[in-house]
């Protein structure tokens, strides 16, 4: 479903990629196509962790499905659990340059009154804008349709920020102390929701997913039509912010 | 006009080095106080990621392509008039992009990373075609400017300067499809920008042109000859007319799609930005200039055509801020048909005002580019010198 457009195709990019993300080279795929299959199998499978010094595969794209019908007003648990998961705990004086990662949207329809609750965080797009327009690469899509910035070549030029159309992404104002050390992040730096990369390699659930008590938010592989998610999405109305744009996001919506 | 005592004159001129190092200077330490503390220090936030130090910036970057055209003219399309002021068309071409391009790096989250930048290019950003086409443009004018001074060079500054001509096209080209290739915000993503922005190079590289050249005249107690400021202003006359017509077109066309029209009502109307627009861009850096360039009691007269000239770089720097700071201010429409609003302020309308370290490093890159060109002149002596018999015998100044 996704073509492959990482920069992983790059072996210096991939390189990077595999220092900031723990993951290894493209070639693999090349070379030990056996191996690749049995990777992705694994990976299919959602819950299992992906082996060290195997590529994440361009057979598996994840995301998230979320259900704006369960999501309640003033519950702010996704975000919390996402800060925390993630060390994001500065406070600011000028709360507009706080960095969120994730944050609770309301949405009244203007003819009817109508009002919808949703989380909202990078939508992981297959063809993602921060991606083509950032001047060193540091914006990369994983192979497995992850979109990261890499720590040590983003130069803080914010372009990626101008280009989101979705106010996804946070710019780090101020100096950090005490972090995850799973989750470097970087004054100076631009960064956004990692979809948890640290958990999801490790064969876990991205933290604002685990920690809804509604079961709004679902994870999984969007390309394998056995997995929950995709039959979720193939047998209820889903919605792509944005879909005009035709960015293809990772992250879909129900009940908006 | 002013004209220095000869005897303080040299005195004068290290007096001006010094305030153009000194206003440097500190622009460079308020970089490294941003540095240290982050842009919490500074007006920017997560929804207007570029403000002040990104309009002067711009500025400078886009006029410094322009201020080539007077060169441009000379070299590449065989003007005599405008040869002689080629090389201080180089000159402050190199100086201003200078002093651009040290804003802009400076101002990033990592400056520390301008290695990082160089080496690693993304081709498919426009950021990264910049990377390689400014200091690209800094080579082509470097030898550009040897092929004129230097006399056994002279037969390749034909081509030298078409070479850079081309060049420096691309380059505002890219300039302006930094904004163009924008899909997410109403007040870019249009083709026409990058037209727009060339022609915007014209007008305000010639305004600096007119305006140094006639500090440097001032200077030396000369004046410059009649039909020479009447071609000059002319010229400028039509660049102000252009960029007015081309804004006019961009608005028109946003407003005529009803995706758009809540954004145009914004900046045009409903705003901190449509004083900026309407009083800033149209009436001071447009339709004023234009008066004092067409009326005959002001279009003869140097120092209303200089007047002229400022009021253009003044309008530009309103321009920029509108289209900028204006463009950012208003929100995302990420739920087209929805009101919306987050902890995240979105759709919200955000206001910026610059901190002291932002206005600083603004001044600083001009201070870069003010010091560049004063020692420049003094050290180059590229004050234009015009022989009129050439002129003459070229058809130059008989209209």
């Amino acid at each position: 479903m996704t073509a492959p457009q990482s920069p992983d195709s790059n072996p210096r990019r991939a390189f990077i990629a595999a220092a900031g993300a723990g993951v290894a080279g493209l070639g693999f795929t090349a070379i030990a196509p056996g191996l690749h299959l049995m990777a992705v199998g694994e990976a299919n499978a959602a819950t299992d962790a992906r082996k060290a010094g195997t590529a994440a595969s361009s057979k598996v794209r994840w995301g998230l499905l979320i259900d704006a019908g369960k999501c309640v007003p003033g519950c702010t648990k996704c975000i919390d659990a996402c800060h925390t998961e993630n060390g994001v705990t500065e406070k600011l004086p000028d709360p507009r340059q706080n960095s969120q990662w994730i944050r609770k949207i309301e949405l009244v329809e203007r003819r009817t009154g109508h009002v919808t609750q949703l989380p909202m965080m990078c939508q992981h797009c297959a063809n993602p804008p921060c991606v083509d327009v950032c001047p060193t690469g540091a914006s990369m899509k994983r192979a497995d349709g992850i979109v990261l910035v890499d720590r040590h070549t983003c130069i803080g030029c914010r372009y990626c920020m101008m280009a989101c159309p979705y106010k996804a992404r946070s710019f780090v104002h101020t100096p950090l102390h005490e972090q995850n050390p799973e989750v470097p992040r970087g004054q100076g730096c631009v960064e956004a929701c990692t979809l948890c990369v640290h958990r999801v390699d490790k064969g876990q659930q991205p933290a604002c997913v685990e920690s809804c008590p509604e079961g709004a938010m679902m994870f999984g592989d969007l390309n394998d039509p056995a997995s929950p998610i995709a039959k979720r999405i193939a047998s209820v109305p889903t919605t792509q912010v944005r879909a005009d744009l035709r960015l293809d996001p990772g992250v879909r919506y129900q009940g908006i | 006009m002013f004209t220095p005592n000869p005897r303080h004159e040299e005195g004068l001129f290290y007096l001006l080095a010094a305030i153009g190092g000194l206003v440097s200077a500190v622009g460079v330490a308020a970089a490294l106080y941003m540095e240290h503390f982050g842009h919490v220090v500074t007006g920017m936030n997560n929804q207007i990621v570029w403000g002040l130090p990104h309009v002067f910036a711009i500025f400078l970057i886009v006029a410094a392509s322009g201020v080539l055209n007077v060169a441009s003219m000379g070299s590449v399309f065989g003007r005599v008039l405008y040869k002689p002021r080629a090389p201080l068309s180089g000159l402050l071409g190199l100086a201003m992009m200078s002093g651009g391009l040290a804003v802009i790096m400076l101002d990033l989250g990592r400056a520390d990373r301008a290695m990082v930048a160089a080496t690693h290019v993304n081709l498919t950003s426009v950021f990264g075609w910049n990377m390689i086409l400014y200091p690209v443009f800094y080579a082509f004018v470097a030898v550009y400017l040897w092929t004129m001074m230097e006399r056994r060079m002279n037969p390749y500054s034909k081509v030298a300067g078409l070479a850079t001509f081309i060049w420096r096209v691309v380059l505002t080209s890219g300039t302006g499809s930094i904004f163009a290739f924008l899909v997410a915000r109403q007040a870019y993503g249009s083709a026409l920008l990058a037209p727009m922005f060339i022609i915007m190079s014209f007008s305000w590289g010639l305004a600096v042109f007119i305006v140094v050249q006639a500090t440097m005249y001032a200077w030396n107690g000369m004046s410059l000859p009649p039909l020479i400021l009447k071609r000059l202003k002319n010229l400028l006359a039509t660049f102000v007319a252009a960029v007015l017509y081309l804004t006019a077109v961009l608005h028109l066309v946003n407003a005529y799609f009803a995706k758009n029209i809540a954004f145009e009502f914004f900046i045009l109307f409903d705003s901190e930005f449509a004083g900026a627009f309407w009083i800033g861009q149209v009436l001071i850096g447009s339709l004023l200039p234009l008066a004092l360039l067409f009326h005959p009691a002001t279009r003869t007269k140097a120092l209303w055509v200089n007047i002229a000239a400022l009021l253009v770089i003044i309008g530009a720097y309103f321009q920029l801020h509108v289209f900028i700071v204006g463009g950012q201010a208003f929100p995302l429409d990420i739920f087209p048909g929805y009101e919306v609003k987050s902890s995240f302020f979105d759709g919200a309308v955000d206001h910026y005002s610059a901190s002291l370290p932002e206005i600083l490093l603004a001044f600083g890159g001009l201070g870069i580019a003010f010091t560049m060109t004063t020692i420049g002149v003094r050290v180059l002596h590229f004050l234009p010198q015009d022989d009129l018999a050439d002129l003459e015998a070229a058809g130059s100044i008989t209209d």
